[in-house]
């Protein structure tokens, strides 16, 4: 299988300049990258097709080993086909950015910007909760005809307190 | 006349829909009706499909009449007519879902006309790549695909769709040429891309083109399935696009990836060569996924990082090149393409009643509306895996697989899949406490749609909710759909495991679908290991 040297080199060179471009920030270089890199993968697909012969099916007397290969050449019609579509697409988008943000550079993610800045500390995990130090359970005794825990009756039992449970006559208060 | 010579139909009715819509655009009732008719006829006719291959056997359809190798082929497996099915019931979800959405909505306030086109264009790439027996077709059925999510994804030209647009138009234009690239290469070393001409002669090249070759096609559908590390643009262009339109994204396209993965591995590069890095990649797209998700305040973008971590899951079963992995990976396929769209479907309905998806702004839905909480809390732990949903069964399948094949890296991997599960666990429980379980006047930010009492509608700037119904019956009926779908996987999980496994049984083998396309009497290559694995 013999290949065809410049197409080779021609290959190579939009893969580069390819790369290159859909590294950059803007938009439109960007689409041109993909363009240069679909071109350029089209110019791959034709090299597999071996080299340059006649026209397939066309004249009876022609042997097989003759002609040019034919699939490659229609793989590179799809291909074509498609990236005309994706390239239209992103024309469209590459406009719309302008209208709507008047720049035609990629916008970084709002989202990502924002969990980026957000410090370690979560207000639901880091919270600062009282520890409960006491190692017995809460008891609760009977004070004034209620059941209440043990620390609430020890302060009402304390003097000046008003949370006094009413006596038999009715006062207290 | 075999049911399977319909099978080129699963793409030509969508297609037909697409282009019949597309002629009704100015009347929205018209294109509904046909566009629902059918999706519904195609599904009906991919149950015939699996029916017809249920006890296994492979059918192949020659288009056009041109013989395989010339020609192009469709192959019905067990594996293809299963996501077929399952890929098809739940479009139809989200299509119900998005139409009753643009009812209560008005139709007015995005190009809504240019949904149903575009979305059954989208149904017609997904079914070819899943039917494709050619590699240049299924690289066909990936543009279709990916053409149309372009437009849906920035549907509206809204500032934050066409950011998110540009990442993941640029992302996905890349990795199509590294897939041509591959196809190229391909059809240079071995002069055909019938996938069943190439599983025989590739098998004759030396081992370093092949390893050429592998890695390339699995770089290229690794982008497209969001395989650590090549899954940074997923989170962040799928969480701005319309709510179904994520949905069908997260259940459907990742998946077409992984399928396409499943096929490389087994039909084309079939043996143990690459088995070590893909493990490894699985095991870091687990971990590093639920990580992300962890760190998230925003519900959709949570569920986009476990829908990254949940394929590693799938990688996982995909990389021990066994049956009992292989088969749970399938199942574990079909599970998470009907769980993580109704997750999605769900925190559309939550958007609309509490007026965001950030869990800061959102509080006490279970007392507002306990429908959205059943439909919620259902499909979220079967995501995470409790016991005894069909999420719980595929990842025991994989764990048994593991221990099965008892490497180290295996062990290390059953171990970051339980860890993996226990995490996605905690990150719904957060969603769950805060977005459901507190009171809405806890929320740090609580949303006024969430803090209106029902009947009073808001104005100001969120005010068009002076015209719409909070939950319109047709999105709940379909989400609920859903999810009834998600445990019937439950519930029918024996025969589906029995036909996963027989279908990852026919993979490993080859011999079904080689000979189904190149005829009966075609030699079939022994698999050549490297040793070490089984």
């Amino acid at each position: 299988m013999s290949v065809n040297l410049t197409l080779l080199i021609v290959m190579g060179a939009l893969y580069a300049c390819g790369i290159y471009l859909i590294l950059e920030r803007s938009l439109t270089r960007v689409l041109l990258g993909l363009m240069l890199l679909a071109n350029a993968t089209n110019l791959l697909i034709l090299a597999t097709g071996g080299y340059a012969g006649l026209a397939p099916f066309y004249a009876k007397e022609t042997g097989a080993e003759d002609y040019s290969d034919p699939l490659p050449q229609a793989l590179i019609l799809t291909s074509i086909v498609i990236s005309f579509a994706v390239t239209a697409f992103m024309l469209g988008i590459i406009y719309r950015t302008w209208v709507l943000a008047r720049q035609d550079d990629i916008q970084d993610d709002v989202e990502d910007l924002r969990v980026a800045e957000t410090p370690s500390f979560d207000a639901e995990d880091d919270a600062e909760i009282p520890a409960e130090t006491s190692e017995f359970p809460v008891a609760t005794v009977m004070a004034g005809g209620r059941e209440m825990p043990a620390e609430h009756a020890a302060a009402e039992e304390k003097p000046g307190s008003t949370n006094v449970a009413p006596g038999p006559e009715g006062g207290g208060k | 006349m075999n049911i399977a010579s319909f099978a080129p139909l699963a793409v030509v009715l969508p297609i037909l829909g697409a282009a019949l819509t597309f002629l009704l655009i100015r009347h929205s009732r018209a294109q509904r009706a046909v566009s629902i008719g059918l999706l519904s006829l195609t599904l009906l006719l991919e149950c015939l499909l699996l029916a017809s291959v249920w006890d296994g056997g492979t059918a192949a359809v020659t288009i056009g009449g041109w013989l395989p190798p010339w020609g192009i082929v469709m192959v019905v497996d067990q594996f293809s007519s299963l996501m077929l099915v399952v890929s098809s019931a739940v479009s139809l979800a989200v299509l119900v879902y998005a139409t009753g959405q643009g009812m209560a909505d008005g139709d007015h306030d995005a190009p809504v006309s240019i949904f149903h086109p575009t979305y059954l264009i989208l149904v017609a790439g997904v079914s070819n790549a899943f039917l494709s027996g050619d590699l240049f077709n299924l690289y066909v059925g990936f543009e279709i695909l990916l053409t149309a999510s372009y437009v849906l994804m920035t549907l509206g030209g809204t500032g934050p769709r066409i950011r998110a647009g540009v990442t993941y138009v640029v992302v996905s234009v890349v990795s199509s040429v590294l897939f041509l690239i591959a196809i190229a290469m391909v059809y240079g070393a071995t002069g055909t891309v019938n996938m069943a001409d190439l599983a025989i002669k590739l098998g004759e090249l030396d081992q370093g083109t092949k390893t050429l070759l592998h890695v390339m096609l699995l770089v290229a559908f690794g982008i497209k399935a969001a395989v650590f590390p090549l899954s940074f643009w997923l989170p962040d262009s799928y969480p701005t696009a319309p709510a179904p339109v994520t949905a069908v994204f997260a259940g459907l396209l990742t998946k077409v990836g992984v399928y396409a993965m499943v096929r490389t591995e087994t039909l084309l590069f079939p043996g143990d060569t690459l088995n070590t890095p893909l493990m490894v990649a699985a095991l870091l797209t687990m971990v590093v996924g639920i990580l992300g998700a962890l760190a998230q305040n925003d519900i959709k973008r949570l569920l986009s990082f476990t829908l990254v971590s949940h394929i590693g899951y799938m990688v996982f079963g995909l990389a021990m090149s066994s049956t009992a992995g292989l088969g749970a990976a399938v199942f574990y396929v079909a599970h998470h393409i009907t769980i993580q769209t109704s997750l999605f479907l769900v925190t559309g309905l939550i958007e609309r009643r509490g007026g965001s998806s950030s869990v800061d702004r959102l509080g006490g839905l279970a007392k507002l509306s306990p429908l959205l909480a059943l439909l919620f809390f259902v499909p979220a732990m079967n995501l995470a895996g409790i016991p005894p949903f069909s999420g719980f069964l595929g990842k025991v399948g994989l764990m048994q697989a593991g221990i099965e094949l008892g490497t180290p890296l295996a062990y290390a991997l059953v171990i970051g899949g339980v860890v993996t599960s226990l995490l996605t666990l905690l990150a719904i429980a957060r969603v769950w406490n805060r977005a459901f379980w507190r009171k809405p006047s806890d929320a740090e930010h609580p949303d006024p749609v969430l803090l209106a009492a029902p009947g009073v509608r808001v104005a100001g700037p969120g005010a068009k909710l002076n015209t719409v119904t909070l939950l319109p019956r047709t999105m709940v009926g379909s989400t609920l759909g859903l999810v009834v779908l998600g445990v019937a996987l439950t519930v029918f999980a024996g025969p589906l495991f029995k036909v996963s496994d027989q279908a990852a049984h026919d993979m490993l083998n080859r011999s079904s679908y080689i000979q189904a396309v190149l005829g009966e009497d075609t030699v079939v290559p022994m698999i050549l290991t490297a040793g070490g694995g089984k």
